[in-house]
């Protein structure tokens, strides 16, 4: 530590703050946002209201979270949201086919982490493997896994079982089920960035020839990332299930580039090798808040989706300038 | 070198004819004549949003342009109120769209350089506020309406046989070769795309190049804009939202480097014919959306693998 000191004597607090979480900025809008919430209306900011924020975007919180993995590794997933939907129905089906009883609603989410790091497979092979561009090639697959989840659920509305939305959106020991869930969630993806391969996927974002000549496996490494991508969205697939009760093969089509959006509002870069999770999830839950507070200012309803895209823009440029004016 | 360059132009050509070849097998009267002639307007709305995406990839620097299709969209309202079917105001029409996409393609390079947001995220978040502004203009409601002039000149068989909207196309082609290759524009495109710093070094004035490549994409994507609600009557809802990533595969597919530095706007063209005629076989075919999908992302992923790969680290 005091060798870093010596080389840069001379940053700020606030610099050196940044350095080590870069999420700062972000977490200071989510304030911002509340403040606002709360001024608007005193009861979206009530421990009911903000379960129901939570619940609301819980899977957008956990699809951002899988975005992160290979952003961390400079590499992007346009098919995010496609696995998704593919997992979404996937699940369904099975549950409708084998029953609601526990053990088949279990079966069918083990079959939906399955699909989701099989998908991450398929996207890690094409990007890694055949080393084609990532942005359009994650699209291509993304269009793949669309069909796929045509092929088991032509048109939505499926339901799922009574068993699982009752407990998604139950409570056990007095708190909302949702709210164990994202503990669980936090701690799983807490654990993992502790994890070899998330530094090795920081690494290779960081350098891939650097990386690799300091021995990453660096093919491997972004195909974990992908898997750990696809499994991800399964997670956030599993949430989506649970607040919709039912499937819908195209319900997470229009989350992707959301996705990409909370990861860069949490102040990781797109190039790769720095960032953070917690980030991604505070970005999350700024567009949620974003939209909430849209809503609680009463703002006309055919111009509420203009407003709210007006204010993404502004939360994207401010937590930009922000990151480089400390940094620079 | 120059046959390498070449190389992703012959490979799409070769592919295309292969294609026609399939959907005329699968179907005949595929290839019909008439049939081409349908498949080239609809590839020719797809090639005009990707000139615009292919000068702001070939500006390097990540470039790439998400915001395409809202302001198609955005393009395709503003033409239709401002002519609402009267052929007398056509030229007002074109004026206006493209101005207005150019204006917000303007904003995406000031966002991109100015204020150096990365290019997906910037054109990201004004597809957003597009999106936005289309729900409070349009209301829910088709708004606007083509001039019978506009509708003729996109549909109907003009000059040898050809509608005018392909004239059109062919002259946007002549005109990016010629600003690629034979203007100081042009090169200065190529060098901020391949080494920005250099360029800057130069005496290149990196910004403004790069803002007006957005500000071009912006107008190139309006007036496709203009001429689909030619195509199509009146604009309804999203209808430039088809064109976001598949202008980027087409541009891919011509041959064009996403890095940036590297390609050019003919191959592109094929592009955009290839990714039309692929789409065409696959709705003339008897399968259900879910296989056609799943042929076409697998298809696409196929065709990838002959344009560039990105290099091996330990070659």
């Amino acid at each position: 530590m005091t060798g870093a000191n010596a080389i840069e004597p001379r940053r700020s607090v606030p610099r050196r703050l940044l350095a080590r979480f870069p999420f700062l900025p972000a977490i200071a809008i989510l304030a911002l946002l509340l403040l606002a919430s709360a001024l608007l209306s005193p009861n979206s900011v009530s421990p009911r209201a903000l379960t129901g924020l939570v619940s609301t975007y819980l899977a957008l919180m956990l699809l951002a979270v899988a975005q992160t993995w290979v952003v961390f590794a400079g590499d992007i997933d346009l098919s995010a949201g496609a696995i998704l939907s593919l997992v979404n129905v996937t699940v369904v089906v099975m549950m409708e086919r084998f029953g609601g009883e526990p053990l088949p609603v279990l079966a069918a989410l083990g079959a939906g982490l399955v699909v989701g790091a099989a998908c991450g497979l398929v996207n890690g092979v094409v990007v890694a493997v055949l080393r084609l561009q990532g942005i359009v090639a994650t699209f291509a697959t993304g269009i793949f896994f669309t069909g796929l989840a045509l092929a088991l659920m032509p048109v939505a509305g499926t339901p799922a079982p009574a068993l699982y939305w009752r407990t998604y959106g139950g409570r056990i020991l007095e708190v909302p089920f949702v709210l164990w869930t994202a503990a669980a969630a936090g701690l799983l993806v807490w654990a993992l960035t502790r994890t070899r391969l998330v530094l090795r996927l920081l690494g290779v974002g960081d350098g891939p020839r650097a990386a690799y000549q300091s021995g990453v496996p660096v093919t491997a490494t972004r195909m974990r990332g992908y898997m750990l991508c696809g499994l991800f969205a399964a997670l956030a697939a599993f949430c989506i299930t649970g607040a919709t009760a039912s499937g819908d093969p195209l319900v997470g089509g229009a989350m992707t580039l959301y996705s990409v959006a909370a990861v860069v509002l949490g102040g990781t870069a797109l190039a790769g090798g720095s960032g953070t999770v917690v980030g991604s999830i505070a970005g999350a839950l700024i567009i949620g808040l974003i939209n909430a507070v849209v809503y609680y200012a009463g703002t006309p309803s055919e111009w509420q989706n203009f407003v709210q895209g007006l204010s993404v823009m502004l939360a994207l440029a401010i937590g930009v300038l922000i990151n480089r004016g400390v940094r620079s | 070198m120059i046959r390498f360059a070449g190389a992703p132009l012959v490979m799409a050509l070769a592919l295309i004819v292969a294609l026609l070849a399939l959907g005329e097998a699968l179907s005949p009267g595929f290839a019909s004549v008439d049939q081409v002639r349908r498949l080239l307007i609809v590839a020719a709305l797809l090639g005009i949003v990707a000139a615009g995406q292919n000068l702001v990839i070939l500006g390097g620097r990540e470039g790439i342009d998400l915001s395409v299709g809202g302001i198609v969209s955005v393009g395709a309202i503003v033409a239709g109120n401002v002519m609402d079917g009267a052929n007398g105001a056509i030229v007002p029409a074109v004026l206006a769209c493209v101005a207005t996409g150019a204006a917000i393609g303007a904003i995406n390079g000031l966002g991109v350089t100015v204020l150096r947001i990365a290019p997906l995220v910037m054109t990201l978040g004004m597809l957003g506020v597009l999106q936005g502004l289309l729900v409070v203009v349009r209301q829910g409601a088709p708004s606007g309406r083509a001039a019978p002039a506009l509708a003729r000149f996109v549909t109907e068989p003009g000059l040898f046989g050809l509608p005018g909207i392909l004239w059109l196309w062919i002259a946007v082609g002549i005109a990016m070769a010629l600003l690629l290759h034979r203007t100081v524009f042009g090169q200065r495109i190529y060098a901020i795309g391949s080494n920005e710093r250099a360029a800057h070094a130069a005496g290149v004035p990196t910004g403004a190049v790069r803002v007006s490549l957005y500000a071009l994409s912006g107008a190139f994507a309006a007036l496709a804009g203009l001429c689909l609600i030619g195509y199509s009557g009146s604009s309804f809802s999203n209808v430039g939202e088809q064109y976001m990533l598949p202008s980027i595969i087409a541009v891919v597919f011509g041959g064009t480097s996403l890095a940036g530095g590297r390609g050019g706007y003919t191959g592109t063209m094929a592009g955009a014919v290839l990714l039309t005629v692929l789409q065409g076989i696959l709705t003339t075919v008897s399968i259900d959306e879910s296989g056609r999908q799943m042929i076409f992302g697998a298809t696409l992923v196929a065709l990838m693998l002959f344009y560039g790969r990105g290099e091996a680290l330990r070659a």
